[in-house]
C-alpha cells in the first residue's frame, strides 16, 4: 500500500505543477510568449503568503487569497509594462525580455531582504488520515482540494463567462477578435490576472507544503511547469492539468525508486522525449505546416 | 578587389598582432596583476562562448538557450583529461571540444528538428541534464566538485579565442555560412532550393559546441575548483545576453558585448544584487527599445567601409521563429 501514498504524493506535487502550468499555457496560448517571468510569480505567491501569516496573522485562506491577489496585480504590471510594446516584435525579443523580467524580480527580491530561506509557518496540520489501511497525509489531501476547486472556478470562467470567451476568441485570432469589438489589451490583461493568482495560490501551497521558500525557488518549479504546459499540449487549458499530475506523479516516483538525485532529470528527460515524438503534446492537434 | 581583400588581412593581422603584444606587455613587465590578468581571461573565455552562440543564434538562426550544457561538457572533460589522465593541456583543449562537439551532434540531431521557443526549452533541458549527470557523477566529484590545477593563461585563451574569430568568420563566409544563413531568413525557401537545412543546423550547433567545449576547458583550468553550481540555466541566460544585446547576426556586435558586460560584472563583483538588477534592467530597457541589438546586425568593419552597392540589404526578423 506503499504506493499509493506516494501516488497522493504524487498528485499533490503535480496539483503544484498543474496550478503554475495553467498560467504557462494561458498566456503562450493567447500571445505565444514564452513567459519566463512567471515563475517569478510563484515566488513573490509564496512569499505574500508568507507575509500575510505572520505579519497580518492571517489564516490559511484568507493568505491564499492575499497571495492571488497581489500576484494578479503583478502579473498584470508585467504584461503592461514589458510585454506589451513588444506584442509585434521577434520572438527572441520577447524571451530574452521575460527572462530580464525574471532576473529582476529574483533579484530585486534578494536585494531587500537577502537570499536566505525562510521557514514557513505550519498553519495547516500535518497528520495522517487512516483510510482503509492506507495512511493519507491531511495536508496532501488538502492541496488536493484546493487545486480541485481553483480548477473547476477556472474552467468555469474561462467557458461561461464573457470574459472566457472574450480569451478564446484572442487565442484563435486576435486580428479577428479585434474586429469584433473585443478590447484585446484588456483581455490580454485578464489572461495574465488570472495565470499570475493561479501561480500566486501555488507558491502558498508550494510553502505550506514544502515548508521551506527562497528567492529562487521560483525557477525550476517555474521551467518544470513549463514542461508540464508542453506535456499536455500548450495552450490547452486541461492538458496543463494533466501534465502537472503526471508531472508530478513522475518525479515522486523516480523519488521513491531511489534515484532522487535524478528527479529534476526525469522531467526534462519527459520533455524531450514528448517534444521529439508528440511535440504538439498529450491533447494537441497535429498542425500541418503551410508556406 | 583582391588588393581589397589583401588590405582587410593585414588589418586585421596588424589589428590582432597589437592587442596581443599590448596583453602581453603588460604582463610581461608586471604593470598589471593576476586580478587583471584573469579578467582578461575571462573577458577571452566569455567572447568565446558568445562567438559560437552567435554561430547558432546569431547565423543559422535556431534558438538555443543551453549553451551552458556544452560549456560544463568541456570543462568538465579538459579536466578529466589534464587532471585524471595527465594529458598536456593545448591538447586536453582541443579533446574536450571534441567531446564537448560529439555531445553537440548527439543533442543537435533530435531537437534540431523543432522551431523557435520549443527548441529553445528543448536546449535548456538538455543543459540542465548535463548539469545534472554531472551532479552526480561521482568520477568527477559530484556536487561537491574537483580541483584543477590552474593552467590557463593569457597567451592561450588569446589563441583559441583567435582561433575561435577566425574560424566562424570564415565559416560564415563560406558557402555553407550563406546556406546557414539563407536558413535563418527562410527555413522553407531554403529547403525548396536545395540545402539540406537539417545539415547544415546540425553542423552549425555541432561547431557551436565545439567551441563552447573549448571555452569550458578554459574556464576550469582558470579557477582552481570546478563545481556543476557554475553551469546552471544563469550561465546558459549570461551567453545568450552577450549575442542578443551585441546584435544577432554581428559577430563584433557579440565581441564587443561579451567585453563590455564582463567587465560590467566584475566592476559590481562585490554588489551581486545591484549588480543582476541592473542586468536585467539594462536587458530589458535594450530589448523595449532597441529589439536589434546595439549593433544590429552589422559588424564594425561595416562602418570603414564605403556605401554598398547592395540593394535591399539584410533583414534579421526571422530569428527563433
Amino acid at each position: 500500500m506503499e504506493w499509493i501514498q506516494q501516488l497522493v504524493n504524487g498528485i499533490s506535487l503535480g496539483s503544484i505543477y498543474a496550478l503554475i502550468a495553467l498560467g504557462y499555457t494561458m498566456v503562450y496560448g493567447i500571445i505565444k510568449l514564452l513567459n519566463f517571468a512567471h515563475g517569478e510569480v510563484f515566488m513573490i505567491g509564496a512569499f505574500t503568503g508568507f507575509y500575510g501569516i505572520t505579519f497580518l496573522n492571517l489564516s490559511f485562506i484568507p493568505a491564499l487569497i492575499l497571495a492571488m491577489v497581489v500576484c494578479s496585480i503583478l502579473g498584470m504590471l508585467i504584461e503592461r509594462v514589458a510585454y506589451r510594446r513588444l506584442r509585434r516584435s521577434t520572438r527572441i525579443a520577447a524571451l530574452i525580455t521575460a527572462i530580464g523580467v525574471s532576473l529582476f524580480i529574483q533579484y530585486v527580491m534578494i536585494y531587500f531582504r537577502g537570499a536566505t530561506p525562510e521557514a514557513y509557518p505550519d498553519i495547516v496540520p500535518r497528520q495522517n488520515i487512516e483510510f482503509l489501511g492506507i495512511k493519507f497525509n491531511s495536508q496532501a489531501l488538502f492541496i488536493l482540494l484546493i487545486t480541485i476547486i481553483l480548477m473547476i472556478l477556472l474552467q468555469y470562467i474561462v467557458h461561461r463567462t464573457k470574459m472566457g470567451k472574450a480569451m478564446r476568441a484572442v487565442s484563435l485570432d486576435m486580428d479577428a477578435a479585434r474586429l469584433m469589438g473585443i478590447n484585446v489589451d484588456n483581455t490580454i490583461s485578464a489572461t495574465f490576472a488570472i495565470g499570475s493568482a493561479l501561480a500566486g495560490a501555488a507558491g502558498v501551497i508550494f510553502g505550506m507544503y514544502y515548508t521551506s521558500i527562497d528567492p529562487l525557488m521560483g525557477l525550476l518549479p517555474g521551467i518544470k511547469a513549463f514542461v508540464a504546459a508542453v506535456l499536455g499540449g500548450i495552450g490547452i487549458i486541461p492538458g496543463a492539468m494533466v501534465g502537472g499530475f503526471i508531472l508530478g506523479i513522475v518525479e515522486t516516483g523516480v523519488s521513491a525508486l531511489g534515484y532522487s538525485n535524478w528527479r529534476d532529470a526525469a522531467a526534462f528527460i519527459i520533455l524531450i522525449l514528448i517534444l521529439i515524438f508528440r511535440p504538439s503534446g498529450i491533447f494537441g492537434k497535429n498542425t500541418r505546416e503551410k508556406v | 578587389m583582391k588588393t581589397m581583400k589583401i588590405s582587410r588581412f593585414w588589418i586585421f593581422f596588424i589589428t590582432v598582432l597589437i592587442v596581443y603584444g599590448i596583453g602581453e606587455f603588460l604582463i610581461a613587465t608586471g604593470r598589471i596583476d593576476s586580478f587583471y590578468e584573469n579578467l582578461m581571461i575571462t573577458i577571452a573565455i566569455n567572447i568565446i562562448l558568445a562567438v559560437s552562440l552567435h554561430l547558432v543564434i546569431g547565423i543559422t538562426g535556431q534558438l538555443s538557450i543551453g549553451h551552458a550544457g556544452f560549456f560544463a561538457i568541456g570543462a568538465y572533460f579538459a579536466a578529466i583529461f589534464t587532471m585524471n589522465m595527465g594529458l598536456p593541456f593545448p591538447v586536453a583543449l582541443i579533446l574536450a571540444g571534441i567531446v564537448s562537439a560529439i555531445a553537440g551532434f548527439i543533442v543537435g540531431m533530435p531537437s534540431l528538428r523543432l522551431r523557435g521557443d520549443y527548441l529553445a526549452i528543448a536546449t535548456l533541458g538538455f543543459a540542465e541534464i548535463i548539469r545534472i549527470i554531472f551532479l552526480n557523477w561521482e568520477y568527477v566529484g559530484g556536487a561537491s566538485g574537483m580541483t584543477v590545477t590552474k593552467m590557463t593563461t593569457w597567451q592561450y585563451s588569446f589563441i583559441f579565442l583567435l582561433i575561435t574569430i577566425i574560424v566562424i568568420a570564415n565559416f560564415t563566409n563560406s558557402r555553407h555560412g550563406r546556406a546557414c544563413i539563407s536558413i535563418r531568413e527562410d527555413e522553407i525557401a531554403a529547403d525548396s532550393m536545395g540545402i539540406n537545412t537539417t545539415y547544415y543546423k546540425v553542423l552549425a550547433f555541432v561547431i557551436g559546441s565545439l567551441f563552447a567545449g573549448i571555452a569550458g576547458g578554459l574556464y576550469s583550468h582558470n579557477f582552481y575548483f570546478l563545481q556543476p553550481v557554475n553551469f546552471g540555466v544563469l550561465k546558459s541566460f549570461d551567453i545568450l545576453i552577450y549575442v542578443v544585446l551585441g546584435g544577432l547576426g554581428s559577430m563584433s556586435g557579440a565581441i564587443i558585448s561579451a567585453t563590455l558586460l564582463t567587465l560590467v560584472s566584475t566592476y559590481f563583483q562585490n554588489f551581486p544584487e545591484i549588480r543582476m538588477v541592473l542586468y536585467s534592467l539594462v536587458l530589458i530597457i535594450i530589448m523595449l527599445y532597441r529589439p536589434q541589438g546595439l549593433m544590429g546586425s552589422k559588424e564594425i568593419t561595416d562602418l570603414f567601409r564605403r556605401k554598398k552597392s547592395v540593394k535591399g540589404g539584410p533583414h534579421y526578423e526571422n530569428i527563433g521563429t
